[in-house]
This record gives C-alpha cells, structure tokens and sequence, in this order.
C-alpha cells in the first residue's frame, strides 16, 4: 500500500512539475551550486532511487528550500549534512560515514576477499604437495629420452 | 571428504538467508535518529483555533502521542479509526499534526470522520515536518513525561500495533 502510494506520488509530482514553471533558483549561481554539489550525495526519502538533487518529490522540494536557506545562513556543508543526519538518519547519505554499526559494510567485503585469498592458498598449497617427487635413477632418464626422441622422429616424418 | 561437497550448499543457503531477510525489510521504515532524543521544539497555530498557538513544551509531564496527518492523505483516513479508538481509551493524550494540508480540507476532515485528537497543531509549509523527519505520512510518535520520543511509527496505525506495542509502551512509560 505504503509502496503504491510512494509511486502514485512520485508520478503525480512528476505530472506537477510540467504544469509549473521551473522552481525559482536561489538569486546567486554559487549558493545554487553549492546545494546541487550537497543534495547529489543524498537520497530523497520519498523516491528513494533519485537523489535529492533529482527529486520531484515535494519533500525533495521542501528540503532544498530548507538547504538553500541554511546556505544562506552561512552554515558549513558540514553543518548542512549534520542538519539532514539529525532527521532522517545516515540513511540520507549515500556515502554511511564509519562508525561501530557500518564497520561490516565497509570492512566486510575485504574481509571476505582475505577469505577467499586463504581458502586459494591453502587449497594450492594442498595440491602441490599431493603431488609426490620421484627421484629418478639415471636410467630412467635415459627411458625417457628414448621415449621423447622416438616421438620426436615419428612426429617429425 | 564428504564435507566439502557440503560448503557449496552452506555458502548458498547462507545468501538465501540474506537475501530473504533483505527483501522481507520495507525499504521505507527507515530507522529514525530521533528515537531517545527530545522532541524537536516548535510552536505553531492550532487547527481549529487559529489565534491560539500549541508547543510540545506545554505537555511536559504526561505521556502523550503525536500523529502527523493531512486530509490529502489517503492512509490517513484508513488509519482515522484506530486513532479514534486510541482517543477513546484515554490511555494518553492524541496531538494532531496537520502536514502541509488546507485549513478548511483538514477541518472538514475531522467533522466527517469524528476528531481524535485533543488539538491539531497547523503545520502549513511542512516546516515543523522537517524538524521531526517526516518523510511519509501518517506517521506516529510517543513522547514521554520528559519530553523524550520513545516510539515512532512510519505509516497507518493498526489495531495490531496498538494492543501489541503502543498500549504496553504507554503503559510502561506512565509508570511513576
């Protein structure tokens, strides 16, 4: 249901947008810029595929409002972020800052990599030495001379 | 020997696992930050008394809920009748949150389906939203005596939820 609703709205603020003039910038270039470089690395919580640079939402529209004005009061991006964190959680960010709770998703695929790397070695190092040397008496090398030149003639001819 | 031919199936069933987990979550409850934290301050006019202002300050010492709502809503209106059996329980005090909506859509609202709420607060532009993480409404809050968030449901209120969560919490929480 709560998924039907999050398309239907996602569509229908899509249909708005075209019947509304373009959302008013902010009146300078830099502070605009500085809100699509913040807004790109999150995530809109409406249509949380779009990123709340991209987003049609009215949430999206809301919060970007409520960015640009905190640009404009001279907060940092640092601040900014933090400000968005508060609210919705780090699953705002695309980016989950290192903490004791995404240890595993950011050390875990290593960890798994370490993993596969022992599991090769040890399974190599197995297999070698399944492999049993012979030593070979100087009679033996002389069979297999034999063996190897009569090859050779009979490919050669 | 026999064993190995086992790891395959192991490493698979463990991905099931996983990927049953992962697509048995809804992507849309996202864990709030709010949780144990003060509710965000605000004061705002009221609903049906435009003149008269309401601020979370004014509830400090009672348990009580907060319910963000909007006639737009269409979950809102299937949750309305729970929220009323909330109200009749009189387990704790319901506050309205009107998000972004009209002032005569919301109180035609309340007329039609009955008004559980003891006040709404009238949140035109979405602001105070942002300051509680409104991201999907309805969406439902327990505050404590202190003034703490101690619950938060993303989505309409079931029956369910209230016997199986809310009336307990409150409960608890009431408890001197």
């Amino acid at each position: 249901m709560k998924q039907i609703l999050a398309i239907a709205l996602c569509m229908l603020s899509f249909g708005f947008s075209f019947a509304k003039d373009a959302a008013p910038l902010a009146d300078d270039p830099v502070t605009e810029q500085r809100l699509i470089s913040i807004s790109e690395e999150m995530r809109c919580l409406v249509c949380q595929n779009e990123s709340l640079a991209g987003s049609r939402s009215d949430l999206a529209n809301d919060l970007r409002r409520e960015i640009r004005t905190l640009i404009k009061e001279g907060k940092s991006d640092e601040q900014i972020r933090s400000f968005m964190v508060e609210r919705y959680g780090d699953f705002v960010l695309y980016r989950p800052p290192v903490k004791p709770i995404t240890w595993l998703l950011w050390i875990g695929p290593f960890v798994i990599l370490l993993i596969g790397i022992l599991g090769l070695l040890t399974y190599l190092r197995r297999r070698n030495s399944a492999v049993t040397t012979i030593a070979l008496s100087d009679d033996d090398n002389k069979k297999i001379d034999a063996l190897l030149n009569n090859k050779n003639e009979r490919e050669a001819s | 020997m026999k064993a190995k031919f086992l790891i395959p199936l192991l490493l698979f069933i463990v991905l099931v696992v996983f990927l049953a987990i992962g697509l048995n979550r809804d992507p849309h409850e996202v864990p709030s930050p709010l949780i144990d934290k003060p509710a965000p301050a605000f004061e705002i006019a009221q609903l049906s008394e435009a003149h008269q202002s309401f601020s979370p300050a004014s509830m400090k010492g009672q348990v009580w809920i907060l319910n963000v709502w909007a006639s737009w809503c269409v979950a809102c209106r299937e949750e309305h009748p729970v929220l009323v059996d909330l109200a009749k329980s009189k387990m704790a005090p319901i506050i309205g949150l009107d998000y972004k909506d009209q002032r005569e859509d919301a109180l035609a609202m309340l007329a039609k389906q009955g008004n559980p709420y003891v006040l709404s607060a009238f949140d035109a532009n979405g602001r105070v939203g942002i300051d509680y993480g409104v991201y999907g409404v309805p969406e439902t809050y327990v505050i404590d005596k202190a003034g703490v968030i101690r619950f938060k449901h993303i989505g309409p209120l079931t029956m369910e939820l209230l016997n199986k969560k809310i009336y307990p919490l409150i409960s608890d929480l009431q408890k001197p």
